[in-house]
């Protein structure tokens, strides 16, 4: 992209000694492309093994039943908090994305630390229910 | 300091046709479509199998058996198994074009991807349609309580 010399655009306006102007380099923009691919991967990997046990289901109730039981030990109920943190993760980044394409770019920082904070509120009423749910039996 | 950043494309997806179907476009439209429904539709299937009664305690075959015998439940979860396979799969698409850098890994990789979210769309479509409640000869400890009345 040619750029006028001695005329300063919105970008170089605000860049110190790293180019800026950039939603996708450094600091929170990156982080939260980071967080939104590693979460995207676990989430599909953990979808294909999602649907192969459900298929059990057409096999026999004892099959079912021997491998969801597996989900319901303190090791894979601390797994599952991971998932949902991951999923919830996910979820509310890709509203972040959505309105940073289609609302003001301008927001995406705030937008990342209110994603933070909806997770935090949303981990904060899932994880105590679930490992009760997970210890108790 | 003026320095020029490159636009942010992939260096390995095929280029843009000039002509036809803009296919990244609509690959672009239907992950925000897609993800938007997916939020309401994985939010609701965790509340309802992980918040509601005993959570993850209570699941067990009798309880997908009320599910898969709900058309509700049925439409729900068929959409989800659609919507969000093949989100995933364009996902990590998008990946393998990001960090394959080789045409021959480029084409294994999706070719898997592809052959991944086929054969699972498949095999759990023709499990929720096909999902008998109550098999013949299970143990009436392990079925719904309505199988009892057959």
């Amino acid at each position: 992209m040619p750029q006028t010399a001695g005329t300063l655009d919105s970008q170089q306006k605000t860049t110190s000694r790293r180019p800026a102007g950039t939603l996708y380099r450094g600091n929170t923009g990156m982080w939260s492309w980071v967080l939104h691919r590693i979460t995207g991967v676990a989430i599909f990997f953990f979808l294909l093994v999602h649907i192969l046990d459900t298929a059990l289901v057409r096999v026999s109730p004892e099959a079912y039943n021997a491998v969801i039981a597996q989900y319901q030990t303190p090791i894979m109920g601390l797994g599952e908090v991971a998932l949902v943190g991951a999923i919830v993760f996910h979820a509310f980044n890709g509203l972040r994305i959505i309105l940073i394409d289609f609302w003001n770019a301008k927001y995406q920082r705030v937008l990342f630390y209110v994603v933070i904070g909806l997770w935090v509120v949303t981990m904060l009423a899932f994880v105590p229910r679930h490992l009760i749910n997970v210890f108790s039996h | 300091m003026t320095s020029t950043i490159e636009a942010p494309r992939s260096p390995d997806s095929r280029s843009a046709k000039k002509s036809g179907v803009n296919w990244e476009k609509w690959g672009w439209i239907y992950m925000r479509v897609s993800g938007v429904v997916l939020i309401v539709l994985i939010f609701g299937h965790l509340f309802v199998n992980l918040m509601t009664g005993e959570g993850v305690s209570a699941l067990n075959f009798a309880f997908v058996a009320g599910k898969f015998t709900d058309p509700f439940w049925m439409v729900w979860d068929i959409m989800m198994l659609w919507l969000a396979l093949i989100h995933g799969g364009n996902g990590m698409r998008t990946l393998v074009n990001d960090y394959a850098t080789s045409r021959i890994s480029r084409g294994i990789l999706k070719v898997a991807i592809l052959v991944s979210v086929v054969s699972l769309i498949t095999l759990g479509t023709l499990v929720v349609f096909t999902f008998d409640p109550c098999p013949a000869g299970a143990p009436a400890d392990l079925v719904a309580s309505f199988c009892k009345s057959l």
